[in-house]
């Protein structure tokens, strides 16, 4: 591989996971205003933030190494579905409120753990990113585990509802483990750290929370995955004709 | 009289130090640990900050108010950069600034992690219960005193 296409294969990869956390970011600030109570409204929103900044952190890196007139808000605004490549479960609906916690618990228990070993990467912004970012997923692991446990170790009635919801999310669970073309590359470069390595760690994890919360792991026989080589399910386009419905209308405009 | 680069340097840190943190205005961007650097490379002032959380919405009004202090100074050589490793910690956060933020009401962080983190800031007392983990900013937490009934802020450790 030339410089080029390794060049051209972390724009890939960082715009990946910029995408990972603006299709999610966007998803909880969706509970902005309808948060169950005003503390986990509080939560909610604040982990939206933080997902969305450090998505602004991954987009700013991608149109640097694009150059040219590409800018984080191009990135964000200006793609269409198929150039997206966040995961299937970043843009599953919310739900009620066990389903947005069950779909962070998935979420965080990968990226903290990915984060951590994101920091030796051999690319220094990306370690940067990571080591900047998981001190805030620390605290969205802690949020998602504690509320997880709450609600299936809860009522019979919550724990029906979050067994449920983690039931319909766990073939969503998966997509992080099984590498796409751009990340083998940045993997036998050092820039990105193995799946197989992080998964018996992530894997441990959620059974610990999962047993803590008397809940049962679901036995999955087929584990959807696309999201990252842009197929996407339905949500996707609805997300996006909201969030870039203003750049879309209104080219150029600034806030 | 031409000044040279080290009492420029000691000007532009003395501006810059006066920038507030504009959601915690008690607190100057050189208490948070925010401003890390001022200097010169290559024909330009340099002024690197480090972002407390990557969402902040703060940091865009510090870097308009920074762009303000140095049009006071009148220097337009210059550029702000963001630096992100070392991350920032709260650890950076100066004794005066503790001081300044529990009497503001905000419960400081505290650098000893594992022993008593957290008193009223009001009252003073430990007694005191973690309400939320997310509170009014993305820095804080929510909490409340047992002694005196209040709810606070405190300051995560980060
Ligand atoms: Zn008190």
């Amino acid at each position: 591989m030339d410089n080029d296409q390794l060049k051209d294969n972390l724009i890939r990869l960082v715009t990946h996971l910029g995408d990972n956390n603006l299709i999610l970011g966007h998803r909880i600030s969706e509970w902005c205003g309808h948060g169950p109570v005003l503390e986990q409204d509080i939560a909610l929103t604040n982990i939206a933030l933080d997902l969305i900044g450090q998505a602004r952190m991954y987009y700013q890196y991608a149109a640097e190494l694009t150059g040219g007139n590409a800018t984080e808000d191009s990135i964000a605004y200006l793609r269409v579905e198929r150039e997206y490549s966040n995961y299937l479960l970043c843009e599953r609906p919310n739900g009620d409120f066990g389903t947005t916690i069950a779909r962070q618990f998935i979420y965080d228990s990968w990226h903290y753990f990915f984060l951590h070993a994101l920091q030796n990467s051999a690319d220094k912004q990306l370690a940067a990113i990571a080591e900047k970012s998981i001190k805030e997923v620390a605290y969205h692991k802690r949020y998602s585990s504690e509320w997880l446990i709450r609600l299936g170790d809860g009522t019979s009635e919550s724990h029906v509802r979050v067994q449920t919801s983690i039931n319909d999310l766990w073939k969503y669970a998966e997509e992080m483990f099984e590498p796409a073309a751009f990340e083998n590359i940045a993997i036998s470069n050092n820039i990105y750290p193995r799946p197989a390595l992080l998964k018996e760690q992530i894997d441990s994890f959620r059974l610990e929370i999962l047993n803590s919360a008397t809940l049962t792991k679901p036995e999955v026989s087929y584990f959807q995955t696309g999201g990252k080589t842009g197929i996407h399910s339905e949500y996707l386009g609805h997300i996006l004709s909201e969030l870039q419905y203003v750049q879309r209308a209104y080219p150029g405009l600034e806030w | 009289m031409v000044k040279n680069q080290s009492h420029v340097r000691l000007d532009i840190y003395e501006a810059l130090s006066e920038v507030c943190d504009p959601e915690i205005p008690v607190l100057t961007i050189d208490d948070l640990g925010v401003l890390r650097s001022v200097e010169f490379v290559s024909n330009e002032w340099v002024i690197s900050i480090t972002p407390t959380y990557s969402g902040c919405p703060a940091m865009n009004m510090i870097e308009a108010n920074i762009r303000i202090a140095m049009a006071a100074l009148h220097i337009e050589n210059y550029r702000i950069e963001r630096v992100l490793s070392p991350a920032w910690t709260t650890d950076w956060m100066s004794e005066e600034g503790r001081l300044k933020l529990e009497q503001y009401g905000i419960a400081p962080p505290n650098p000893d992690r594992n022993n008593n983190p957290v008193r009223c800031p009001i009252c003073k007392s430990d007694s005191v219960d973690e309400i939320s983990a997310f509170g009014s900013t993305a820095c804080k937490s929510l909490w409340k005193c047992n002694k005196c009934l209040e709810p606070f802020d405190y300051f995560k450790c980060h």
